[in-house]
């Protein structure tokens, strides 16, 4: 894997139709991308409906990006709902030098690597963003991603709010002071 | 997210605006740059985000366009012919079963010699029932008499869509315009765009000029009854005006690089000087393959990529230059003919002077990715077809 077109992160998103994981890989994607950065973003799902499990993915880089394939050798994974643990590999393919970001107030998983967690739901509950009483987690797991390191907070709260809101952007910034080593 | 824009900064007038986008997103944009007049559409995924788009586009404003919203995809391409047909610019989407379902249409908007620009969110034809890639959508129409572009990243998807109508309504040609992307693997992907500023585009593009537009003043009929004396002088107008496409086309690239710094040709080319191994296809398979064929170089077989973006008239002469010295020509096809192999896969093997290999790779969602290519690369034959999905147990 020395080809100097491969060198970039890969980033794998699991997440269940309305939480807003795709949406949560674009905005990774916008962060990187007004940073200066290349950067892509999309997903794969079966069912397009609510609760169905979500794949999607981010690839971030130097260089421009040629890759459309799904990303089978992660560095980092993104879990919204860890409800999904039991029911996909979430771990399928991150190596042990790998990092697992979690959502989750007492995480659970089976991974030598790094694991960081942080409890989005609780989040997004106070900060009253649900749809249909579905928490939407995406945007505090943005701060759960920039505590990891793949881009700066600042820059995911100024996307956050130009794409939403101060509150959503306000999430974020608990998220990634919330964030912790597990 | 939002399509709605800001009000450009004054930089961004004279260089465009930097963007990320999806590709529908950028499909979308386009149609906005170029001040599409009339717009017709009905949703189909993974087509359904361009128009979308577009609606979007003209409730703010920002497009002062004619939006129908119409019953079926037979309609909506009926619609956009006849504004064509009163000189208007027009533009409609589809994919898969809604393509099949106005191919009526799609042929008698070619016979009509109208310059529609369509873009295609290629997508499987069922049954059995799937929303994912793969090009036989596009290419059961490719005798129709459609001029037909292929996209392998959000840019191109943009770009290709300036020169689209560029082409198609260049006086030599009169001929309407598929710009095609892969359904999600392009349609879906987000990557940064550049965009062009619309006085430079309106520049580039000028004002649509059909020749038979209707004239109230001057009434005549439209696809009236024509017997056998006359009939063929149409169909050979037709095929005239297609073989004049491969000039107008570099023209076009030619004056967009000037507008936009970026080159284009009727067949990309990766690394293929020195190839021992040429890998064709189109779109974004291709694309990846690019980094395939790094790969195969560190391993020691000089591979290169050869990716038309002009599929119809397909570039024979051109894939043929491209291929020149390569030991082994392996076609990565995302399309089916029954009885016939893949439908590029014969196309290349009519344009070059050896076998090709053919491989059945990434179709209705099956994921190829550049280390698959790799491996195909190695087990590819010529002369032969085989499935990268191997033998059904």
């Amino acid at each position: 894997m020395s080809a100097t077109s491969l060198d970039m992160t890969q980033v794998r998103w699991h997440s269940r139709g309305g939480q807003g994981g795709m949406t949560a890989s674009q905005l990774l994607a916008e962060t990187a991308f007004e940073a200066g950065r290349q950067a892509t973003a999309f997903s794969f799902y079966g069912a397009e409906r609510r609760g169905a499990a979500v794949a999607s993915f981010n690839r971030i880089s130097e260089e421009p990006i040629k890759l459309y394939s799904r990303v089978t050798h992660p560095d980092v994974v993104v879990v919204l709902d860890e409800t999904l643990v039991d029911v996909e590999s979430v771990t399928d393919g991150l190596e042990d030098d790998g990092t697992l970001i979690i959502n989750s107030a007492d995480p659970d998983v089976d991974f030598g690597g790094t694991v960081m967690a942080v409890d989005a739901t609780d989040i997004a509950v106070a900060h009253d963003l649900t749809a249909d009483g579905t928490p939407l987690v995406n945007t505090a797991m943005l701060g759960a991603v920039a505590a990891a390191g793949l881009v700066d907070v600042d820059d995911v709260d100024d996307v956050v709010a130009s794409e939403f809101d101060e509150t959503n952007a306000t999430a974020v910034r608990e998220a990634y002071e919330r964030t912790e080593e597990v | 997210m939002s399509n709605a824009a800001a009000e450009p900064e004054p930089d961004e007038q004279a260089e465009g605006e930097a963007r990320i986008m999806t590709g529908t997103g950028a499909i979308a944009r386009a149609v906005r740059d170029v001040n599409v007049d009339a717009v017709a559409a009905y949703p189909i995924t993974p087509q359904t985000e361009i128009v979308e788009g577009i609606a979007e586009y003209v409730e703010t404003g920002e497009l002062d366009a004619a939006f129908s919203r119409v019953e079926s995809e037979h309609s909506a391409l009926s619609s956009v012919m006849g504004a064509a047909q009163a000189n208007a610019r027009t533009f409609t989407a589809t994919a898969s079963q809604g393509l099949l379902y106005m191919s009526e249409m799609v042929w008698w908007t070619a016979g009509s010699r109208l310059p529609v620009v369509m873009a295609i969110a290629n997508r499987a034809l069922g049954p059995p029932w799937n929303i994912w890639g793969s090009h036989t959508d596009a290419l059961s129409q490719r005798d129709s008499g459609w001029i037909q572009l292929f996209a392998s990243d959000v840019q191109e998807a943009y770009d290709l869509m300036l020169a689209g109508y560029r082409i198609a309504e260049d006086s030599d040609v009169m001929l309407p315009m598929m710009v095609n992307l892969d359904g999600f693997t392009l349609a879906h992907t987000m990557q940064p765009l550049r965009t062009v500023p619309r006085p430079a585009i309106s520049d580039y593009l000028g004002e649509p000029a059909v020749p038979h537009a209707i004239d109230v003043d001057a009434p005549r009929g439209y696809g009236a009854f024509t017997a056998g004396d006359n009939f063929w002088k149409f169909r050979r107008k037709m095929m005239d005006a297609m073989e004049r496409v491969p000039d107008v086309t570099r023209e076009a690239f030619a004056e967009l690089e000037d507008v936009t710094g970026r080159e284009y040709d009727l067949v990309h080319e990766y690394r293929t000087d020195d190839a021992d191994v040429a890998i064709v296809g189109l779109g974004t398979l291709a694309h990846e393959a690019e980094v395939a064929a790094d790969l195969l170089r560190e391993e020691g077989t000089a591979a290169g990529v050869v990716r038309p973006q002009l599929y119809t008239p397909f570039p024979e002469e051109e894939v043929r230059t491209a291929v020149a010295d390569a030991e082994k020509v392996v076609v990565l096809d995302r399309s089916t003919s029954f009885g016939r192999d893949g439908i590029v896969t014969r196309e290349v093997d009519r344009a070059i002077d050896q076998d090709a290999a053919g491989v059945i790779a990434g179709i209705g969602g099956q994921n190829v990715a550049y280390d698959d290519i790799v491996r195909i690369v190695g087990g590819a034959t010529p002369g032969e077809t085989v499935w990268f999905g191997g033998e059904i147990e």
